[in-house]
C-alpha cells in the first residue's frame, strides 16, 4: 500500500496557470503562462508558487522570471497571500492542491481585480489601510503609562467582539463586492465592520459618532448594494453582513435624532 | 553640548528616529517614541499588519494573580531566569516581570478581546515552565490580537500632526511616516561609528535610497528561514542581523535556537499548535505498543504511553520546550515509537496531542484560532481526533547584543539611552532580534511580553539618546550618505549581473533549501561536534556556492529573486554564526543540548557568547569588548548577571521546582548553594 500511494505522488505535477502582468500602469503585458511543478505532500498553492522559483520554466520550454506574490504567514492570518484561484478570492497557502486538482486539473490563479496591479499577483492595497483610518479604526488611547485595567467585559460581550476583530484586512471581501471598485468610493464591508467593532467597545464608543459620521456620506454605509457576496467569502467568517447592517441602523438613527439634536 | 531642537535640526529639517520592523517591538518603540514627541520613520518588509507577531497564538504573560495562587513578578522572574537555564541577564528580566501587569491592562484598554471570567476579569491559562495561570489570552490568536492593536495605535499617530516646541503644527509632517514593502539593507555610520541612518530598498520601483536617522531601531524579528521551514513567516530570514553584524554590531547566544515541540507539517511551512493547546488541557501521548496499528480513537487509556507526564510529573505536558522537545525527540528518533503510518509502513516522528477529551464548546470558545488551522491544513478534525504533531524551528533567543543599565533595586533602569543599545552607538535592537530576556531556551508567552515590554524600554532609550546628541544625523553632510547609498546600489547591481552567463551558476532557492536541510537536521534539537565539523564544512562551501548564484529576475520592478539573493547571502553568514556558536559550547543548557556533554557547566560555560564578524566565512568569538555611548566608554564582558535567582539544577520532575526560591521552598542544600 506505501508503494503504490508513492509511486501515485512520485511523477506527479500540478499544472499551474497564472495570470501575468509585468508592472503597474502596463496592461500591455497582461499574459496568461503555465507551469507543471512537481507534486509534495500537503502542497497548498503557495507552495505550487515556489516550486516554479526553482525552475522557472514554462510548460512550452520557455525560461522566464519566476512568478511574484506576497507571502508572509502561510497559515492564513496574515491576509497577504490572497488571490483569486479558480475563480474564488483567497489566501493561497490555505488552498490545498489535493482538494483543487484530486485529478491533476490546471489550477488558474490570477490576482485580485478591484486593486492596481503592481507586478504578477501582487496588487496594491493601501486604499485599505487609507480606510482605517477614515473611521477611526483605534481606541483613542491618553497613554501607554499604567492607567490600571480596561472596562470590565462580560465574557458574552467578548465573544461577539473577538470574531470582528479577526479581520486581516485581506479584501476578499472587497474583491466579491459589486458595489468595489476603481470607480467608485465604496469604503467596503471590512471598514464598516471596524466601525461596528469600536464603537461595541466601551471606550472605543466615546467616538462612536465620529466613527458614524465617516461612513455617513459619500462611499459610507448606504452605497451597499447588499448582495451578501462579503460575508461568502470572508475566510474569517466574520459576519460582515450584520456589520453593515448594524451600522446601517446606527447611521439612521443619528441621522434622524443626532443632527436634530445639535 | 546638546543640539538646539529635538524637534528640528539646525538646517530647519525635522529630526526624526527610524524604526525597522513593525511587529510588537517595533510597533511599540514607535508609539514609546511618539508620546516622547520622537518623529518616526518606520520602514518594513510588508505592511505592518502583516508582520510575523501575527502569527503567535497562546497569550501573553503577566502575573496579574487573579486565581488566588500567589504569583507575583518575583515568581515570574526565576521560572523565566530557571526556564531560561541561567543564560538570561536578570535586571532586564525582572524589569519585564515587573512590567508585565500594567501591558497587559494598557492592552486591554486598547482594546484587545481578551478572553474573561464570568465577573468579567481578565481570564489567565496555564502555559509552559510554570504551574501558575499567568497566561492573558484572546482566543488562540493572541498575537493577532495584540499586533492589530498597536498597529490600530500607530495608525493615530500616523494622522497626527509634528508640533514644535510651541505646540504650533509642522505642515505636512506626520509623526509616523511608514514606508511599507521596504527591505533594510544597511545602517550608515558616520566616520566614528556611528549609527546615523538607514539605506532601504522599496521592494515595488527597486529604487534605493538613504534614511538619515537620529537613531535606527532594528525590530525585524528571527532569522529560522535560515532552518528552510519553520513555524515562522517567510519573511523572518534575518537579514537585517545578519547585516548590521556584518557591519561590526555583536550577535550574542546565536546558537540558542528554540525547537517548538508542537507543529504540523506542511510542504512551504511547519505550522504550530500552540502549547495553549496543553495549557488547556490538551495531552502528548504515542502507543505503547510501536507496532499498534489501530486509530489513535480506538487505543485505550491502558494502551497509551503519556511520556511527558510519564518522565516529568511535576511539569507534565507542560514543561518548558526545550525539554519537551527533547522528549519527543527521543521517543520518534531514538526509540522509534513515534505513531504508526500505515501507509509508509513505519513509525513517523509524529506524536498525538489529544484534546479530544475536552468539551467541544470550552475549545472553541479558548483555541478556536488554532483548532481551525489544523482542520484546514490537514483536513482532520481535531475537536474529535487526536492530533499529529512533530516538532520544529520555532523561535531565536540569541540575536544582536543588546545593552541594559542596571538600576539599584537590581531592575533595568528606564530610560537609560544604554537599554536595548548595540555596540555600534545610536543603533538599537528590540524584539526577537535581540538576545536579551530568554537565555538559552524561552518560556511560552514570554515573547510577546518581551516584544512589548522591549519597545517600552527602547523607546525611551532612544528618545533620551536623541535629546543628548551633539549633533543630529539631519545636519550631516549630505556625502555620507550618499557614499553608503552608492555602495548599496553598487551591491544591488552586481546581484542583477553576476554570473547570468555562467553554465553552472547557482540557483538561489536550491541553495537555501539545501542551506535549510542541513541547519534543520544537525544544528537542533541535539548537536554533536564532528557533525557540526561537517557543517562547517558545508557553510564554507555555501559561502563559495552562494557566490556563483544568479538572480532568476533582472525586472526593474518587484525583484523578489535579487532580493532573495541578497537575503540569501545574510542567511549564510549568519548561519555560521548558530552553528560555529553551537560548536564551541561544550555543554547542555536550555535549548542547547549535545549528548555528549549532557550537563550543564557553569564555571566554564555560564557566560554570553559573543560573536564579531571578522569577514565571510570568518567569526571571532570575544569574551569582552568596549562600546561608547554619549560620550562614556562602557566595557562588556560575557558574565551573566544573575544576581536575583541563583542558578540551580533545572528539576522539572518536581512540582513546583522552578518558583522555588520564590516560594520559599527551596531545598537546604540549594539554600545553601545559593547563599
Amino acid at each position: 500500500m506505501a508503494e503504490t500511494k508513492q509511486s501515485k505522488d512520485s511523477g506527479r505535477v500540478v499544472h499551474l496557470r497564472v495570470r501575468r502582468q509585468d508592472g503597474r500602469d502596463m496592461p500591455e503585458t497582461k499574459r496568461w503562462e503555465e507551469f507543471k511543478v512537481p507534486y509534495l505532500p500537503q502542497m497548498n498553492v503557495n507552495s505550487a508558487l515556489e516550486q516554479i522559483r526553482k525552475n522557472p520554466v514554462t510548460t512550452d520550454g520557455k525560461t522566464v522570471a519566476p512568478v511574484v506574490w506576497e507571502a508572509a504567514c502561510l497559515e492564513e492570518v496574515c491576509g497577504s497571500c490572497t488571490m483569486v484561484i479558480n475563480g474564488r478570492v483567497r489566501q493561497a497557502c490555505s488552498a490545498l492542491v489535493h482538494q483543487l486538482a484530486p485529478n491533476g486539473e490546471t489550477i488558474t490563479v490570477e490576482p485580485m481585480t478591484k486593486f492596481p496591479i503592481e507586478r504578477d499577483l501582487i496588487v496594491d492595497r493601501s486604499r485599505m489601510f487609507e480606510a482605517l483610518k477614515r473611521v477611526k479604526a483605534w481606541v483613542e488611547l491618553d497613554g501607554t503609562h499604567e492607567l490600571g485595567p480596561g472596562p470590565r467585559e462580560s465574557a458574552e460581550a467578548q465573544e461577539e467582539r473577538y470574531p470582528l476583530s479577526r479581520c486581516m484586512t485581506c479584501g476578499c471581501c472587497l474583491e466579491a463586492c459589486p458595489q468595489y471598485g476603481d470607480a467608485s468610493p465604496f469604503i467596503g464591508a471590512f471598514a464598516l465592520n471596524a466601525v461596528r467593532l469600536f464603537n461595541m467597545h466601551p471606550s472605543g464608543a466615546m467616538q462612536k459618532n465620529a466613527r458614524l459620521d465617516s461612513v455617513m456620506g459619500e462611499g459610507g454605509v448606504a452605497d451597499c448594494g447588499k448582495a451578501q457576496n462579503c460575508v461568502e467569502v470572508c475566510p474569517k467568517e466574520i459576519p460582515l453582513v450584520d456589520s453593515i447592517a448594524s451600522v446601517a441602523r446606527d447611521t439612521t438613527k443619528r441621522m434622524l435624532f443626532g443632527w436634530l439634536l445639535k | 553640548m546638546a543640539a538646539k531642537s529635538t524637534i528640528r535640526s539646525e538646517g530647519g529639517k525635522v529630526r526624526r528616529v527610524i524604526v525597522v520592523g513593525g511587529g510588537l517591538a517595533g510597533l511599540m518603540t514607535v508609539i514609546k517614541l511618539c508620546e516622547a514627541k520622537v518623529p518616526v520613520d518606520l520602514i518594513s518588509l510588508v505592511p505592518v499588519k502583516r508582520s510575523h507577531s501575527v502569527c503567535a497564538q497562546g497569550g501573553i504573560n503577566a502575573s496579574v494573580n487573579t486565581k488566588g495562587e500567589g504569583d507575583s513578578p518575583q515568581v515570574h522572574l526565576e521560572e523565566t531566569a530557571y526556564g531560561g537555564d541561567f543564560l538570561g541577564n536578570q535586571p532586564p528580566i525582572k524589569g519585564m516581570a515587573d512590567a508585565a501587569p500594567g501591558i497587559v491592562y494598557m492592552l486591554d484598554r486598547m482594546g484587545v478581546p481578551f478572553n474573561r471570567t464570568p465577573e468579567g476579569l481578565l481570564d489567565f491559562r496555564r502555559f509552559g515552565g510554570t504551574l501558575f495561570h499567568r497566561t492573558a489570552f484572546a482566543g488562540a490568536t493572541t498575537g493577532q490580537q495584540l499586533l492589530y492593536a498597536l498597529d490600530e495605535q500607530v495608525r493615530r499617530w500616523e494622522t497626527t500632526d509634528v508640533t514644535d516646541e510651541h505646540g504650533v503644527s509642522l505642515p505636512g509632517e506626520r509623526m509616523v511616516r511608514k514606508f511599507e514593502f521596504w527591505d533594510f539593507l544597511q545602517a550608515v555610520l558616520d566616520d566614528n561609528g556611528t549609527c546615523v541612518g538607514a539605506i532601504a530598498q522599496d521592494l515595488k520601483t527597486m529604487a534605493i535610497r538613504h534614511f538619515p536617522g537620529d537613531a535606527v531601531v532594528l525590530a525585524t524579528g528571527g532569522c529560522g528561514i535560515i532552518f528552510g521551514r519553520s513555524t515562522l513567516s517567510v519573511i523572518c530570514t534575518g537579514t537585517a542581523a545578519s547585516a548590521v553584524y556584518q557591519q561590526g554590531a555583536v550577535y550574542a547566544n546565536g546558537e540558542c535556537i528554540q525547537v517548538h515541540p508542537t507543529a504540523i507539517p506542511g510542504a512551504d511551512k511547519l505550522r504550530l499548535i500552540s502549547e495553549s493547546a496543553r495549557g488547556e488541557g490538551g495531552r502528548i501521548w504515542v502507543p505503547k505498543d510501536q507496532s499498534d496499528k489501530r486509530g489513535p480513537k480506538d487505543i485505550p487509556e491502558k494502551d497509551r504511553d503519556y511520556f511527558l507526564e510519564r518522565m516529568y510529573p511535576g511539569y507534565g505536558n507542560l514543561v518548558p520546550r526545550d525539554i519537551a522537545s527533547r522528549a519527543l525527540f527521543k521517543t520518534c528518533f531514538h526509540e522509534g515509537r513515534g505513531i504508526f503510518n500505515a501507509d509508509t509502513g513505519k513509525n513517523e516522528n509524529e506524536v498525538y496531542l489529544d484534546l479530544t477529551h475536552k468539551d467541544e464548546k470550552f475549545l472553541r470558545n479558548k483555541l478556536a484560532g488554532i483548532l481551525e488551522i489544523y482542520e484546514k491544513f490537514v483536513g482532520v478534525d481535531p475537536y474529535h481526533n487526536p492530533m499529529k504533531v512533530f516538532p520544529a524551528v520555532h523561535y531565536s533567543m540569541g540575536g544582536l547584543w543588546v545593552d541594559y543599565e542596571r538600576d539599584e533595586r537590581g531592575s533595568l533602569k528606564t530610560g537609560s539611552p544604554r537599554n536595548h543599545s548595540t555596540n555600534i552607538p545610536g543603533l538599537y535592537a528590540v524584539g526577537e532580534v535581540d538576545y536579551q530576556y530568554h537565555g538559552a531556551n524561552r518560556l511560552g508567552a514570554n515573547s510577546l511580553l518581551s516584544c512589548i515590554w522591549g519597545g517600552m524600554a527602547t523607546g525611551p532609550a532612544v528618545a533620551s539618546y536623541q535629546k543628548n546628541l551633539p549633533r543630529s544625523a539631519f545636519d550631516l553632510p549630505k556625502s555620507i550618505f550618499e557614499k553608503a547609498e552608492k555602495r548599496a546600489q553598487e551591491d544591488y547591481d552586481r546581484i542583477l549581473k553576476q554570473n547570468q552567463d555562467r553554465k553552472d551558476a547557482e540557483n538561489p532557492y536550491l541553495l537555501h533549501q539545501e542551506l535549510g536541510d542541513a541547519m534543520l537536521r544537525d544544528v537542533t534539537i541535539e548537536r554533536d561536534n564532528p557533525t557540526l565539523d561537517k557543517v562547517m564544512v558545508k557553510l564554507d562551501e555555501l559561502d563559495e556556492r552562494v557566490k556563483k548564484v544568479k538572480a532568476t529576475d533582472l525586472s526593474p520592478r518587484v525583484n523578489q529573486g535579487a532580493q532573495f539573493v541578497r537575503h540569501l547571502q545574510n542567511m549564510v553568514v549568519l548561519a555560521r554564526v548558530i552553528a560555529q556558536g553551537a560548536r564551541n559550547r561544550d555543554e547542555s543548557r536550555g535549548a542547547h543540548y549535545k549528548p555528549a556533554f549532557p550537563k550543564r557547566n557553569d564555571p566554564e560555560w555560564l557566560r554570553t557568547t559573543l560573536a564579531v564578524h571578522e569577514k565571510v566565512g570568518a567569526i571571532k568569538f570575544v569574551r569582552d569588548f568596549d562600546y561608547e555611548l554619549a560620550g562614556q566608554r562602557i566595557h562588556i564582558t560575557d558574565a551573566v548577571d544573575t544576581s536575583l535567582v541563583a542558578p540551580r539544577e533545572r528539576k522539572y520532575e518536581q512540582a513546583g521546582a522552578a518558583s522555588a526560591a520564590a516560594t520559599g521552598k527551596l531545598s537546604p542544600a540549594e539554600q545553601q548553594k545559593s547563599a
